[in-house]
């Protein structure tokens, strides 16, 4: 082609560059890198929707320290002594109130424990055993009493204080936010992205032009890796430095794990998006598609929760395989090797989505 | 050797005929224009030879080579601008067609395109914020930049103001002046006759006149129209066949309330027009004269208008 290709140009107007296909896929991974960081609702999407995401749920669902609680005990010839006792007694506050009194802040929820001290020298607990915190305050309260009494406890006792981080729901979060932004992130960026360029007529007017079609697609997943690895450190980066989420898998196995996710989802994209001409169908089709991961994959709560019944089905859930791997890699430093079953449903998605999806791309 | 060979076009959509049977050629440095209402056809056709849509049946031939056999040695060497494209508003204009530009093997300089379409001052603005005429003319540039031999250009100015419309003209016709083949689809009448050495009128899927736009209104029998009205609280409506056979009139017909007649020599048959409708007892309320134009040859050929859905 290249020794026929110009005949008859008027060679005199030609800028003497000659371009390559390479120049051609540049060029086009260049400039779906301009429209997607000059698209301010790309940007909120990608970044400050997990991050706000992450702060929400992470302040909602924090793990609280011990609570002190408040106790009452009633007034009387023991009372001295027994609020002596528990006010030295971490976690508790007593106070001493009149019988009346006592009763009626417990109803209302300002105390946790009354403490009645009778005629015998026994004490009498009085709590409301629907709340949680009476219970604890009972179980402080009695240990503490029984203690000051001169209880000698049988079976000798240590405490080890263990705060790694790992276990928290922050920590289970994050990476679902990560498996749900390289969903969201490859559905929108190359599904709705097509659908939108196909009813523009811009995918029309690139074939016309002598742009290679596969070039156009690879430019374009392509992008979706590089796009990937920014929002993915920016979420895990956020998220170990806002609220100290580890990371105990290698960088490579993480990117890796992006990687397939990325490109699964960028070819289910493509696949929602091969042949719709209208904005609504793809946006329905996606929503199929996506709604369902958001429930079931494990992003916001573990997919463990469903029933047995339903687990087969869920595990070959793309999403489900992608959260999998990213929490065994980034929370419990899994090597790739041993994530092989994620690993092969990401990749048996990929292969069939591309398979049919350009089988059923539409360029019209 | 013909720019562009079409030879007996067909195509149809389920049951529906957009195409039937089209043939006509092209020859190098000739601007052809097909020229018809919406909906005949026109746009079809164009998107068949530009290798965007599979014809039905029929052969087509592209500077030389077939569609399905060298496609990109065709695109090569080929420009488009389609009917409304929308380019990606958020890049600038400059880096639009660069990125056309990077899709041909040898081209011009983007800078010299923009310079050439007048969007120098625009060349780092965003494609969103362009008029609807700096958009057509930078769909113009995206289609120049590949330095074509074959321009192909789909209704290119609908829609735009006269100014935008002129300058995009100006665009076709200095592509033109370099020797090069365009082949553009209109339902204007003036763009058809402003740019095209040749029209093909095209209607219902078919070629029913072809040739030059002098050639085309010549074949009415004149080159002149006059128009002319009378008032209606006299004796009635004015015939049209009363004006048939006066001296210097080729054709008449009744149009919305006037009669439009045809004229060879319009200094012998205005008299002769003014005699017939004193004599006869009517009152003028109007009379014009111009020029023919290809609208009252596609007038005479189908008795709807152009514009006409």
């Amino acid at each position: 082609m290249s020794d026929a290709g110009r005949e008859g140009k008027a060679t005199g107007a030609t800028d003497g560059r000659e371009f390559t296909r390479l120049d051609a896929f540049l060029a086009l991974c260049l400039t779906r890198f301009r429209e997607f960081y000059r698209e301010s609702e790309v940007v909120f999407w990608s970044f400050m929707f997990p991050i706000m995401l992450s702060v929400g749920l992470g302040i909602a669902f924090r793990n609280r320290p011990p609570e002190t609680l408040p106790v009452a005990v009633v007034a009387g010839p023991e009372a001295a002594r027994l609020s002596g006792v528990l006010g030295q007694t971490p976690l508790l506050k007593a106070s001493v109130m009149d019988a009346d009194a006592a009763t009626r802040a417990l109803a209302l929820g300002r105390v946790a424990l009354v403490v009645a001290p009778r005629a015998d020298a026994s004490v009498e607990y009085h709590l409301d055993p629907s709340r949680a915190e009476s219970a604890i305050a009972r179980a402080r309260a009695d240990d503490a009493l029984q203690r000051a009494a001169g209880r000698r406890d049988p079976v000798a006792s240590g405490v080890v204080e263990v705060r790694e981080p790992g276990g928290r729901y922050i920590d289970f979060l994050i990476p679902g936010i990560v498996g749900m932004n390289i969903m969201s992130g490859g559905m929108w960026g190359v599904g709705f992205n097509l659908v939108d360029m196909r009813i523009k007529k811009l995918l029309k007017r690139l074939v016309a032009a002598p742009m290679r079609r596969p070039d156009f697609l690879a430019a374009n997943l392509a992008m979706r890796l590089v796009f990937m690895v920014i929002e993915v450190s920016f979420v895990l980066g956020f998220g170990h430095l806002a609220f100290g989420v580890p990371l105990r898998g290698s960088l490579p196995a993480v990117f890796t794990v992006g990687a397939l996710g990325a490109l699964c989802f960028g070819g289910l994209g493509l696949l929602v998006g091969s042949r719709a001409r209208r904005m609504e169908t793809v946006t329905g089709l996606m929503n199929v598609v996506m709604m369902p991961m958001f429930v079931l994959s494990g992003i916001f709560f573990s997919a463990d929760r469903f029933p047995q019944m339903l687990q087969p089905l869920i595990r070959i859930l793309p999403l489900t395989a992608l959260n999998d791997a990213m929490r065994a890699v980034v929370l419990e430093g899994l090597r790739l090797s041993s994530l092989s079953a994620p690993l092969a449903v990401l990749v048996l998605w990929t292969l069939a989505s591309f398979t049919i999806g350009l089988k059923l791309f539409r360029w019209n | 050797m013909s720019s562009v060979v079409v030879r007996d076009l067909h195509k149809t959509y389920g049951t529906v005929e957009a195409v039937r049977g089209l043939s006509f050629e092209v020859a190098p440095g000739q601007c052809f224009g097909l020229l018809g209402p919406n909906g005949a056809g026109k746009t079809t056709t164009i998107e068949i030879l530009e290798g965007l849509l599979a014809p039905t049946s029929g052969e087509v031939v592209v500077l030389g080579r077939r569609w399905g056999q060298d496609d990109q040695a065709i695109r090569e060497r080929m420009g488009v601008c389609l009917q409304q494209t929308v380019l990606s508003e958020k890049l600038q204009v400059g880096e639009t067609v660069d990125l056309f530009r990077r899709f041909y093997r040898i081209g011009r300089a983007p800078e010299s395109v923009i310079h050439e379409v007048e969007l120098t001052e625009k060349a780092h603005a965003r494609v969103g914020t362009l008029s609807g005429g700096q958009k057509q003319r930078l769909a113009v540039a995206c289609a120049l930049v590949g330095d074509p031999e074959l321009l192909f250009l789909d209704e290119p100015t609908t829609g735009l103001d006269p100014q935008s419309r002129r300058q995009v003209w100006d665009i076709v016709n200095a592509f033109k002046a370099g020797g090069r083949t365009v082949l553009l689809t209109t339902h204007y009448m003036d763009e058809a006759e402003k740019l095209c050495d040749r029209v093909a009128i095209v209607d219902h899927g078919r070629i029913i006149a072809e040739g030059s736009p002098m050639h085309l209104m010549t074949s009415l029998g004149g080159e002149h129209v006059v128009e002319i009205a009378v008032r209606e609280d006299g004796q009635g409506p004015l015939p049209a066949a009363a004006m048939e056979g006066l001296p210097g009139v080729r054709a008449a017909h009744a149009e919305a309330g006037r009669i439009v007649l045809t004229v060879a020599e319009p200094h012998v048959a205005v008299p002769a027009i003014l005699e017939k409708v004193r004599t006869g007892g009517w009152e003028l309320s109007g009379l014009s004269t111009r020029h023919a134009s290809l609208e009252d040859v596609f007038v005479s050929l189908t008795g709807r208008h152009l514009r006409d859905e």
